[in-house]
C-alpha cells in the first residue's frame, strides 16, 4: 500500500480513549458490547456517538456487566462479526472466565484495556496488575506508550487477531488517566486506507472438518452447522490446547509484519513491533518498562547519555506472547538490568521480571537483574524517581553485585 | 466567611443524628441537589427510632455497599460498613448474615449496582427470603461514571451510551420481586422523606427479605440528560410524576417517567426468613 503523506493524515486533538474510539470507528467493526467503568468509559461514549450519527454500521449494545460484554463479543465473533469491547481493572476481572473462552475458541476479538488498579481498596488510577492478571488466558497483549500509538495499535490489533496464522484475541493496553484522559495531537489515516489495511470486513477463516471431508467457514451458520466449544475431555482437549500454543508461536512474526506495513503506510513504527530499544548497543545499564512510563524513562536516559553514562531502554510492547529470545539478545551484554513493573505477583516478583529472568537463564554470561516495582494505584513515576533508580543501578554495575533484587520505587518507608 | 465562623459548632454535635455519622468524612461527595443525602437522613432517623425502641443495637448494624454514588454511603456512616465490589453487595451481605445472624444487614446501591450488574444476586436473595434490608436508589442513570444507560433509564432518553435515545425499556424491580415470597417491598422517593422514613422504620422491624426502592433526583447527570439541569426544576418535575398511594397493586408498579411513578408499600408479608428456616425455627 502507498504511503499516506502527513498532510493527508487528519490532525486530531484527542485523549487516549477517544483515539481508540476513532480507531474502532475506522475498523469496520460489526458489534460493540460494553459496560461502563472508569477510566474506559470515554471509548464507548465516543463510539456510541458515532453509532448514533450513523457514521458506522456497528451494532452497539449497552450490556449489564463486563461478563456479559465479553460473552456478547464471543457470540458475535462466532457468528462472523468483527467484535470489540473495552474495560478496566475490576471489569476485566469480571470478564476473566470468558477471556479464556474467547482465546480457546480462536475468536479474533479486540479488547481495549485501560489499565487501572484492582480493588481493594478501590482505586481508579493506573497500574498493570489488571493486565498481568490475564496473562495466562491465551490473549495477545500489547502495551502502548502514547495516544498516537493507542490509535495505531488498535487498528493493527484487528489485523493481528484475524491473521490466519494467529486467530487469537488481542488486548490493547493503555495506561488509565496517563493516556486515557490526556490530550495529545495525533494523526489519523483516511477511512479508506484503514479499510484497505484491514482487508475490508472480517474474513471468515476456513477449517477442515474430518467427517465432512471438506473445508468449511469457521462461523455459526445454520446451513453448515458447527458446534463451538462442546465437551472435550482427556480425549482431545490437550491437542486443542496445542493448537493455541502453536498459534502463539506465529504471533511475533505477524506483529512485526503488521508494524512494518503500518510504517510503510503511515510513517510510524514502534521498534520492531515487539520491542522498542534506545541506546542499548553499548549500555552498561538497561531499563525495561511497559506502557506510558517508557516516555519518562527515555527522557531521563537521554539526560544520562548527555552526561556520558551508558544507559539504555527497552520498551516491551508485546507482553504476550513474551519475546524471550529477542529480549535476551538485547539485554545479554549489559551489566545490570532494571526491570520496571507497575504491578507485582504477591509473594513473588513483578510479572515482567519473572519473564526476563527466565529469558536470560540459558546464557552463560548474563547481566544482573533488579526488579523495581513502582506506581501502584497510579502513584506517579516522576523523572526524579527514575533518576534515583538509574543512579542505584549504575552504582550496582560499578560494584559488580546487587544486594536487594526486589526494590520499591516511590513508596513510603 | 464571617457567617461561617459565627455558625460554626463543635464537630459531631451539630445534629442529633451526627452520632451515626463519621463526621470527619463530611461533607459527602454527592452533588448539590442529589437525593442521596435526603434518603440517608431518613434512614438514620428510622434507625434512631428503632434503636430507641430497643429493636436495633447500633453495634450490630452493618452497611454493605457495592460501587457507585449510592455505595459511597458506607464511607459516611458510623456503623460497621463494607464497600465491596460492583454488584456484589447482596452476596456479601448474605455471607455476613449467615456468619453472624445477630447482625442487621443494610445493603445500599444504585439501580445499576443492585438491578443491573448485581441483578442475579438480588433475585436469589429474594428467593431465599434472606434476612436483609436492600435499599435501591433509582436515579435512572449510571451517574458516577458520567451518565450511561442504566436498567431504569426511561425509553428514548439521551445518555452518553445512547446518544440517539435509548431503545431499551426500563426494569420494574418491584414487579420482579413480586415473583417471590418476600416480606416487604416498597417504593419511596427522596422528595417525600417522611414517607420514606416510615418505610425504612417499618422494614427495620421486620424479618426476611425487605426491599425499598428510592426514586431519587440526580440533577448533575440524569437532570442534564433529560433537560432539567437545575436541582429545583428536577425536584418539581419528579414531584409532578410521583403519586403516593396506600396499598398499590403490583400492576401499578411500572417505572414510567412519562405516565407517573406510584410510590407506596407494594408487598407486606411475615414469612419466616432464611435464617429461621435453616435454624429450624430457633433463633
Amino acid at each position: 500500500m502507498a504511503k499516506v503523506p502527513l498532510e493527508k493524515q487528519t490532525l486530531l486533538n484527542v485523549n487516549g480513549d477517544e483515539a481508540v474510539a476513532w480507531a474502532v470507528k475506522q475498523s469496520l467493526v460489526d458489534v460493540v458490547a460494553a459496560y461502563p467503568i472508569t477510566p474506559q468509559t470515554i471509548i464507548v461514549e465516543r463510539f456510541s456517538e458515532f453509532v448514533a450519527n450513523g457514521e458506522v454500521h456497528t451494532e452497539f449494545v449497552a450490556v449489564e456487566s463486563e461478563h456479559s460484554a465479553m460473552s456478547a463479543c464471543v457470540g458475535a465473533a462466532a457468528a462472523g462479526a468483527r467484535a470489540f469491547t473495552a474495560t478496566a481493572a475490576n471489569g476485566l476481572a469480571l470478564m476473566w472466565e470468558i477471556l479464556y473462552i474467547a482465546a480457546s475458541l480462536r475468536l479474533p476479538i479486540v479488547l481495549a484495556v485501560v489499565n487501572r488498579a484492582l480493588s481493594a481498596p478501590i482505586n481508579i488510577h493506573c497500574d498493570h496488575n489488571d493486565a498481568y492478571g490475564m496473562r495466562d488466558a491465551g490473549w495477545i497483549q500489547l502495551f502502548v506508550e502514547n495516544v498516537q500509538e493507542a490509535y495505531d495499535t488498535t487498528i493493527q490489533a484487528f489485523r493481528i487477531a484475524e491473521d490466519e496464522r494467529v486467530l487469537l484475541p488481542v488486548a490493547v493496553n493503555l495506561d488509565g488517566f496517563f493516556l486515557s484522559h490526556t490530550l495529545e495531537n495525533i494523526r489519523i489515516l483516511p477511512d479508506e486506507v484503514v479499510h484497505e489495511f484491514l482487508g475490508g470486513y472480517r474474513k471468515i477463516p476456513k477449517v477442515k472438518v474430518d467427517y465432512l471431508e471438506d473445508e468449511v467457514p469457521l462461523v455459526l451458520n445454520p446451513a453448515r452447522p458447527l458446534s463451538f466449544g462442546p465437551l472435550d475431555l482427556y480425549d482431545y482437549y490437550f491437542e486443542h490446547k496445542m493448537h493455541q500454543i502453536e498459534a502463539m508461536k506465529n504471533v511475533p512474526e505477524v506483529v512485526r509484519e503488521v508494524n512494518q506495513e503500518w510504517y510503510e503506510i503511515s510513517g510510524r513504527k514502534y521498534g520492531d513491533g515487539v520491542l522498542e530499544t534506545l541506546y542499548v548497543e553499548d549500555a552498561d545499564v538497561i531499563i525495561t518498562v511497559l506502557g506510558s512510563t517508557a516516555g519518562t524513562v527515555k527522557h531521563v536516559v537521554r539526560k544520562f547519555r548527555r552526561d556520558g553514562k551508558k544507559v539504555g531502554v527497552v520498551r516491551i510492547r508485546m507482553f504476550r506472547p513474551f519475546p524471550h529470545r529477542e529480549i535476551a539478545e538485547v539485554l545479554k551484554n549489559a551489566k545490570v538490568i532494571g526491570v520496571m513493573d507497575r504491578g507485582i505477583s504477591f509473594g513473588s516478583y513483578g510479572q515482567s521480571y519473572l519473564e526476563i529472568n527466565s529469558s536470560l537463564y540459558d546464557y552463560k554470561e548474563k547481566p544482573m537483574l533488579v526488579n523495581y516495582v513502582y506506581g501502584l494505584g497510579g502513584r506517579d513515576a516522576s523523572p526524579e524517581l527514575i533518576e534515583k533508580m538509574i543512579n542505584e543501578l549504575l552504582s550496582d554495575a560499578e560494584r559488580g553485585y546487587v544486594e536487594n533484587k526486589l526494590r520499591f520505587l516511590g513508596v513510603r518507608e | 466567611m464571617a457567617l461561617i465562623e459565627k455558625t460554626k459548632v463543635e464537630l459531631g454535635k451539630a445534629h442529633p443524628l451526627d452520632k451515626y455519622l463519621r463526621i470527619e468524612r463530611i461533607p459527602t461527595l454527592w452533588c448539590p441537589g442529589c437525593g442521596l443525602g435526603v434518603s440517608l437522613a431518613a434512614l438514620l432517623k428510622a434507625i434512631d427510632r428503632r434503636v430507641k425502641e430497643g429493636v436495633l443495637d447500633p453495634k450490630k448494624i452493618v452497611f454493605v455497599t457495592g460501587i457507585g454514588c449510592t455505595a459511597r454511603t458506607s464511607f459516611y456512616v458510623g456503623f460497621d460498613a463494607a464497600h465491596t465490589l460492583h454488584g456484589r453487595a447482596v452476596a456479601f451481605a448474605t455471607g455476613a448474615k449467615l456468619a453472624n445472624p445477630k447482625l442487621e444487614l443494610i445493603v445500599l446501591g444504585g439501580d445499576g449496582d443492585i438491578a443491573g450488574i448485581g441483578g442475579n444476586h438480588l433475585i436469589h436473595a429474594a428467593r431465599r427470603n434472606m434476612d436483609l434490608l436492600v435499599i435501591m436508589n433509582t436515579n435512572f442513570i449510571y451517574a458516577m461514571t458520567g451518565g450511561q444507560l442504566a436498567p431504569t433509564t426511561p425509553p428514548g432518553l439521551y445518555t452518553t451510551t445512547t446518544p440517539q435515545g435509548s431503545r431499551e425499556k426500563p426494569m420494574n424491580v418491584i414487579k420482579l420481586l413480586a415473583a417471590f415470597e418476600v416480606n416487604y417491598v416498597a417504593r419511596g422517593s427522596s422528595i417525600y422523606p417522611q414517607l420514606l422514613e416510615q418505610y425504612y422504620y417499618k422494614a427495620l422491624g421486620m424479618r426476611g427479605f425487605r426491599f425499598i426502592e428510592v426514586v431519587s433526583t440526580c440533577p448533575e447527570v440524569f437532570g442534564r440528560h433529560i433537560g432539567y439541569r437545575d436541582p429545583v426544576t428536577l425536584y418539581d418535575e419528579l414531584k409532578k410524576r410521583v403519586k403516593v398511594k396506600t396499598k398499590p397493586s403490583i400492576e401499578e408498579s411500572s417505572l414510567d417517567w412519562d405516565r407517573g411513578i406510584i410510590i407506596g408499600e407494594y408487598i407486606v408479608n411475615d414469612y419466616p426468613g432464611y435464617i429461621e428456616l435453616i435454624m429450624g425455627g430457633k433463633k
